[in-house]
């Protein structure tokens, strides 16, 4: 039974992958813990019900990955995302304890898959979850209650007690009634801030209203704020964040991953005045598959379109919504909404710009226009075979950047550099300390894995002694 | 757009379809359960969803529940997804769809245990009525020894009753599973003998109700192995009375001994264990049915489930009941019951759940076929 007048050795806010993996350390360590799940219960688990999988060093196969993916590999894959920009010796400290997750999630539940169908290339660096986030997610919280670890749903932490860097209680809103709970750490695991648009706009301004947000509603970075305000350092850049292309008709927030995109390399991709804007065949998956979503930003109300003939139609992953079809390229135009006249001559133009190649969309090919601006670099094929298809596309923000400072033990450092002396944070709260810009497939669940252990098994030797 | 509103590959006949094909589109997007079943395989190798495709997807789900409680987008998510429950109601449609004659299925979808029973205690009387007017002191007598069951209605006429009943269910059975064959299978290459072992193999094994490995989720989201151990039990137990009935029948035709036998003897010991794991099994199910989420059900097709379950049960009790009081004066009406209930057991067999077992046999064997391309 939840007993909220009780003071717990540790206090977990957040019900994700991160919060999760802190709750269960700290048990396994023999502390009372209480979860503090801001959602409800079927919405428990964030961001994290809807990933697939995650990337961790190991020094073998195994069952489920088909080669060896060593801790300098995984720390250069780290390097060249985020250009050199990120916190070393952390980054490192986690990479060495992802090893020992890897396994340590299997024994509190959490089942791997062989990559298959689509997802090959990812099939030795990342461990695919068995019946993806969400099964991962149910693992851990029956893991959690066989444990004896007292979970609450619907409790969002609203305002926290700190003085001088020691945590002493959280306001938590449960049944249209705050209650203060006592405990004598804090684990902080309530993700970023990817679901308050007020927010994104400060940084975004008015464009911010047109994002669609892939994930939970629930993250609104909150605790971020309340951290922040009581002197516990930034870190990361509050500008950035994981942006994509995903389609425009999709909800406003928890479309997930079925919404995603992947075919701009098949087409070109044109702004509301029917202009193309950026080289459509500038680098292979996922790196392209970042950087649209800030392009689509930057354009005219936030919105573009991905046009191309029959002949891609069947070259990339399916997605939820049936592509736009026309016989013409300005009936296209027309169901688009967009100048008729100006996109024939778009096409027109990069068609005639089309240098003969051979195709070859597994990797960089020579298929590349001249004449034209922005090219296309690779993968150019003239768009002329009816019928014309259109995907309309939004950015679909994955998750901020923006987080709290934390050390090797992942506790927060205080503004003063001092480490706090009983908080500790864990996940996307986290992440910018060493994600600075960039992403790698399954590098969130890593860090929120990571993270989680260390801070749960922290937090329950700072509640011993 | 609410979800409801989403794209389907096709116009289908059938709400259950149109929906089944509305899933299947954002199951094809989003893959996160290709690792638990053949379903989600099967279903990557197409883009458009026929009516047959969704009729094989559907029969080839084992309805464990585990994509729906690992799924990110199950109610009240907007996109509302319920595999389980929506392939549980094309499944039953499919039975019917395919049915032989084809007059007959609508009747049996919509009150199968009540047609059932009545058929069996029809039957059931009116042997009754033959045994009365054949020799009404027969029936209150006791008999023991080799051919007592036969003073009651001789062998001849019990064998052309339900070898008659017998005959007209493996018809109807054969051209439903014909036509339903012919929907799937569409042109893929032939799989040979291969294919056809791994078939066995999956369904002997129940391969895909462990929902990849965690076990199936009953009456919550916590997975274990009750029904699939419940089901081996009926399954099994079926295949061992079938055996009892057809060493009986080749005993009396080829060795000329007849009914009843020595309980050591092969038809009593198949019938006595099949007949046990025909009342576990069956009960298992029925306690695992009502206690099931119901979010996970097809509430729809629940009495022709109800229905075939409960005539094994009867056919088992029924039986054994026989079996312990064969040499007292009741074996007369238990024998008229017995034979009722088996009678109307088969006279439903292509009309109701009974026809799962096959068409998911096909229907793995048709998933064998395709995945040999796969390599
Ligand atoms: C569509 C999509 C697909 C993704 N796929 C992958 C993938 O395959 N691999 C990968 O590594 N990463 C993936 N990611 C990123 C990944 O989801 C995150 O990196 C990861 O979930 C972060 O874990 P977390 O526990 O820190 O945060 P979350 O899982 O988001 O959990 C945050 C939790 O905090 C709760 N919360 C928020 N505010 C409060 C409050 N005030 N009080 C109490 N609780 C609160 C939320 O309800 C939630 O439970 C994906 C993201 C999206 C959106
Ligand atoms: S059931 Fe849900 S999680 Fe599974 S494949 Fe379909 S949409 Fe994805
Ligand atoms: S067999 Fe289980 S996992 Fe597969 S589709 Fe059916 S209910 Fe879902």
């Amino acid at each position: 039974m939840v007993d909220l007048e009780k003071q717990y050795d540790v206090l977990v806010v957040g019900g994700g992958n991160a919060a999760l993996c802190a709750a269960i350390a700290a048990r396994r360590d023999g502390a009372s813990v209480l979860v503090l799940e801001g959602a409800p219960k079927f919405y428990r688990g964030g961001n994290t019900r809807h990933t697939r999988n995650i990337r961790c060093a190991h020094d073998a196969a195994t069952e489920t990955l088909t080669g060896p993916y060593s801790e300098e590999e995984l720390f250069d894959d780290l390097l060249r995302v985020t250009g050199g920009k990120t916190d070393e010796p952390l980054a490192k400290h986690m990479i060495r304890e992802s090893k020992e997750v890897l396994v340590w999630l299997q024994e509190q539940g959490v089942r791997y898959q062989r990559s298959l169908g689509g997802t090959l290339t990812l099939g030795r660096t990342n461990a695919f979850f068995l019946g993806g986030g969400r099964a991962m997610l149910n693992a851990l919280y029956d893991t959690a209650e066989e444990l004896g670890i007292d979970i609450l749903y619907d409790a969002p932490a609203t305002a926290v007690t700190i003085e001088n860097g020691m945590f002493l209680s959280a306001t938590v809103t449960h049944e249209s009634k705050p209650h203060q709970v006592r405990a004598r750490t804090l684990v902080a695991a309530a993700g970023g801030f990817e679901s308050n648009i007020e927010w994104l706009k400060e940084y975004w301004g008015d464009a911010a209203e047109n994002f669609l947000i892939r994930g939970t509603p629930y993250n609104r970075g909150s605790v971020l704020k309340m951290l922040h305000n009581a002197g516990v350092q930034e870190t990361g850049d509050p500008t950035q964040c994981h942006a994509v292309a995903i389609d425009a008709r999709a909800p406003k927030y928890d479309g997930g991953i079925i919404t995603r995109l992947d075919c701009v390399v098949f087409g070109v991709v044109v702004n509301k005045h029917a202009q193309r804007f950026y080289d459509e065949g500038e680098d292979i998956w996922p790196k392209r598959y970042a950087i649209w979503g800030r392009l689509v930003a930057q354009q005219p109300d936030q919105i573009a379109y991905i046009i191309f003939d029959a002949s891609s139609l069947r070259l990339f992953m399916p997605s939820l919504f049936p592509p736009i079809t026309a016989g013409s390229i300005r009936d296209l135009a027309g169901k688009l909404g967009l100048d008729a006249d100006a996109l024939e001559k778009t096409i027109g133009d990069f068609n005639a710009g089309v240098r003969p190649g051979t195709f070859n969309h597994a990797d960089l090919d020579d298929c590349r226009t001249e004449g034209v601006t922005p090219p296309k670099t690779h993968w150019a094929r003239r768009i002329e075979q009816a019928p014309f298809y259109a995907y309309p596309v939004r950015p679909g923000i994955t998750f901020t950047y923006l987080g709290v400072r934390v050390n090797l033990e992942s506790r927060m450092l205080m503004a003063d550099g001092k480490p706090a002396a009983n908080m500790f944070a864990a996940g996307e709260i986290m992440a910018g300390n060493v994600l600075t810009k960039g992403y790698a497939a399954g590098i969130g669940m890593m860090i929120g894995s990571v993270s989680g252990r260390i801070a749960g098994r922290g937090a329950a030797k700072n509640a011993r002694n | 757009m609410r979800a409801i509103d989403m794209h389907t590959t096709m116009a289908h006949p059938t709400r259950a379809l149109a929906e089944a094909d509305r899933l299947m589109v954002i199951c094809n997007s989003c893959r996160y359960c290709e690792g638990l079943c053949a379903v989600f395989p099967a279903m990557e190798r197409r883009n458009l969803f026929k009516d047959g495709d969704l009729n094989f997807l559907a029969n080839l789900c084992h309805g464990c529940g585990a994509c729906y409680a690992d799924c990110q987008f199950s109610p009240p998510h907007e996109f509302d997804v319920n595999v389980p429950r929506t392939l549980a109601r094309v499944r039953g449609e499919s039975y019917q769809t395919y049915a032989w004659p084809g007059a007959l299925s609508g009747l049996f979808a919509r009150n199968g245990l009540a047609i059932s029973l009545i058929a069996a205690f029809s039957v059931a009387a009116f042997l009754l009525g033959f045994f009365i007017w054949a020799d009404p002191s027969v029936l209150t007598g006791t008999h023991v020894g080799p051919g007592a069951f036969y003073r009651l209605m001789p062998h001849n006429v019990m064998a052309l009753l339900f070898g008659g009943v017998f005959v007209y269910a493996i018809l109807a059975l054969t051209m439903s599973m014909r036509a339903f064959w012919r929907d799937i299978a569409g042109n893929t290459p032939a799989g040979g003998i291969g294919a056809f072992l791994q078939a066995v193999k999956d369904a002997g094994s129940l391969r895909y109700l462990d929902g990849g490995g965690a076990g199936c989720m009953n009456d919550d989201d916590k997975p274990t192995d009750r029904r699939k151990h419940y089901h081996h039990a009926t399954f099994y137990g079926f295949l061992l009375c079938l055996a009892s009935t057809t060493v009986a029948t080749l005993y009396h035709y080829f060795l000329g001994r007849e009914a009843p036998y020595p309980w050591w003897d092969l038809p009593v010991v198949f019938g006595t264990l099949g007949g046990i794991g025909l009342i576990v099994g069956p009960v298992g199910l029925l306690v695992a049915k009502f206690k099931r989420a119901p979010e996970l059900l097809d509430e729809t097709k629940s009495g022709m489930d109800v229905a075939f379950i409960v005539m094994l049960l009867l056919t088992s009790v029924t039986g054994l009941a026989l079996l312990v009081l064969r040499a007292t004066p009741a074996m007369g009406v238990l024998l008229a019951v017995h034979l009722g209930v088996v009678f109307a057991l088969f006279l439903t067999m292509p009309y109701g759940k009974f026809v799962h077992g096959l068409f998911r046999f096909l229907a793995l064997v048709q998933h064998a076929r395709e995945s040999r391309g796969d390599h």
